[in-house]
């Protein structure tokens, strides 16, 4: 694999014509061009141009105090945003040193296997309207929006959903809340059974993914690649499993891999990791029966901020107030990453701190950036309609793209 | 395989190494090093290929910009040995003015965006890569707007001017 096609296209008597896909396009979810050079249907090369909605959030974050990133990170893979707001917060309380009460890492484990469910519902369904499969789309879709309404629920917004905080979440989780969550994992099972038997054995779905874009372990590894496209060519590197955070190691669940990391095995990996991720759920709601139901968040009061009518009433609860947003608590002065495995594989904050309010430097390794570069070399040789549904399995969001 | 212990990392690399390498500290348990540009690549190679270590995936390439430093610009590399599960942390710090250090796309197919971002954000020239070019921001800019210098917004904006909010 040549690792950066250069787009040429001089001569007057070429037999190839230049196809601009992108930057809006309807089969690529997303602001992405990649100008191809293509043979008939072949694509001969490409180059991918990206970076049409880069915000500079890096730039913007060293001028925030902490709690105030979270929305940034909501904006990064806006189909899973609970997850980067867990990994983000979980960031700061690693470089605080603030230990969360189990029944606050239980909630956030919900949450964000939420999320991920919700991130592989999109990418599904949607691989199966870009394959001429419009069925399990109309099917799955309506259960995206049942987990939004949880996020409703828990936060009050749906995409992006700055859910928790520094230390926990800003409120607790309701009657109404777990009401869903309980209807929600009693009805999803069968929906997803009924999804995966209209794909899994589909001969036209089959034809149309099998063996398409193989990608081999170590070329995988060779790119960075990380979450269900690496799982997919056989490598079983999952975060949660390898450096589990938020109590992620008092569960039981399995790291579903692939076998030839093709759009096909892509498919059945997500496909498998929302039943893992419903697992977590139930195991999730049995451990919070024994956990006190007051508990949604750590005792850190330097870094949590108080509720209004306490800062209004109490004297106390307004110095901390003041403290937090005037930026006045010391923090240490050092270095962190940290990992969380996002929907679309590892999801790293390196947050370099000089011991004030915001952060000095802060890097996301964002898995869609460094999984969405082999795009262009892999297409080589591929047919147009095969580049399409390549990049829908991918999933790589635009928001986590250009940062 | 159980994760290496830092202290059996660090006198790994220092046997091959010896004073090339110096700790910079394990900050939250992840081993930190610092070398000089000569060695990044030899270092990186050893660490890849060492049949005891075998940091073979390469988590993420940055930099940070420290305006009071002598040597102003850093390179951050993480790598993940995944078969120990194992990480570690490599700095590189470049003066200013000389900001080259050769590119690690030799050993990772995956660094060349890494890298073209960290060019991109803080203009360290990465020698030897494939494709240097702007990747998030456009390519006709000039400044590299990561360094510390670089205002986070304009100041010649004229739409946030106090007489427009009546002050």
């Amino acid at each position: 694999m040549q690792n950066h096609p250069v787009y040429t296209d001089n001569d007057p008597q070429s037999e190839l014509s230049t196809l601009n896909l992108g930057p809006t396009h309807p089969a690529t979810h997303g602001v992405f061009q990649n100008v191809l050079q293509i043979d008939g249907e072949r694509i001969v090369s490409g180059v991918s141009t990206i970076g049409y909605i880069h915000r500079a959030f890096e730039k913007i974050a060293e001028h925030r105090p902490f709690y105030q990133i979270t929305p940034l990170t909501d904006r990064l893979n806006y189909c899973s945003s609970p997850i980067n707001n867990m990994g983000w917060h979980m960031t700061v309380e690693k470089l605080l040193g603030i230990t969360t009460p189990k029944r606050v890492d239980y909630l956030r484990i919900i949450i964000m296997e939420l999320a991920r469910i919700s991130d592989h519902i999109v990418c599904n369904a949607i691989l199966g309207v870009d394959t001429g499969a419009l069925t399990g789309f109309t099917y799955m879709m309506q259960w995206r929006e049942h987990i939004y309404e949880i996020y409703e629920e828990v936060c009050g917004s749906r995409l992006t959903t700055n859910i928790g905080r520094i230390g926990g979440f800003e409120r607790n989780f309701n009657t109404i809340a777990f009401a869903k969550l309980r209807k929600f994992i009693a009805g999803y099972p069968k929906v997803l059974k009924e999804f995966e038997s209209l794909f899994n054995r589909n001969r036209i779905f089959v034809d149309r993914t099998r063996g398409v874009a193989a990608v081999t372990p170590e070329e995988a590894l060779n790119f960075s690649w990380t979450g269900p496209i690496l799982r997919a060519t056989g490598v079983d590197y999952d975060v949660r499993a390898m450096n589990p955070y938020s109590s992620y190691e008092d569960f039981d669940f399995d790291v579903p891999v692939g076998d030839n990391g093709d759009v096909y095995s892509r498919f059945l990996v997500r496909n498998e990791e929302m039943w893992q991720s419903l697992r977590l759920i139930e195991q999730a709601l049995a451990k919070l029966e024994k956990e006190p139901t007051d508990v949604f968040h750590a005792d850190v009061p330097e870094f949590y901020l108080p509720p209004k009518e306490e800062v209004y009433n109490n004297m106390e609860a307004l110095i901390y107030h003041f403290k937090i947003v005037m930026g006045e608590i010391p923090t240490p002065n050092t270095e962190v990453y940290h990992s969380v495995e996002g929907a679309n594989g590892e999801l790293g904050f390196y947050l370099v701190n000089d011991g004030g309010r915001s952060p000095y430097r802060l890097h996301f390794r964002r898995p869609s950036f460094i999984n969405y570069q082999m795009y262009a070399p892999m297409s080589r040789g591929m047919l147009l309609s095969d580049a399409i549904i390549n990049m829908s399995s991918l999933n790589v969001i635009a928001g986590e793209l250009d940062a | 395989m159980a994760q290496i212990p830092n202290e059996e990392l660090l006198k790994r690399i220092a046997e091959k190494f010896d004073q090339q390498v110096s700790l910079v500290g394990e900050p939250y348990g992840l081993l930190t090093v610092e070398t000089g540009r000569e060695q990044i690549i030899d270092l990186l190679t050893f660490l890849k290929t060492d049949d005891a270590l075998r940091f073979i995936f390469l988590t993420d390439i940055t930099a940070i910009h420290y305006p009071e430093q002598e040597k102003q610009t850093g390179i951050i590399y993480h790598l993940h040995s995944l078969t120990t599960n194992t990480r570690i942390r490599i700095k590189v710090f470049l003066a200013d003015g000389d900001v080259h250090i050769p590119t690690a796309t030799v050993l990772w197919e995956g660094a060349n965006w890494m890298e073209r971002e960290t060019y991109d954000f803080f203009g360290v020239i990465f020698d030897g890569h494939p494709d240097l070019r702007r990747i998030l921001n456009v390519d006709d800019m000039t400044a590299f707007p990561m360094r510390k210098e670089f205002p986070l917004e304009d100041p010649n904006r004229v739409d946030k001017k106090d007489y427009f909010f009546g002050r």
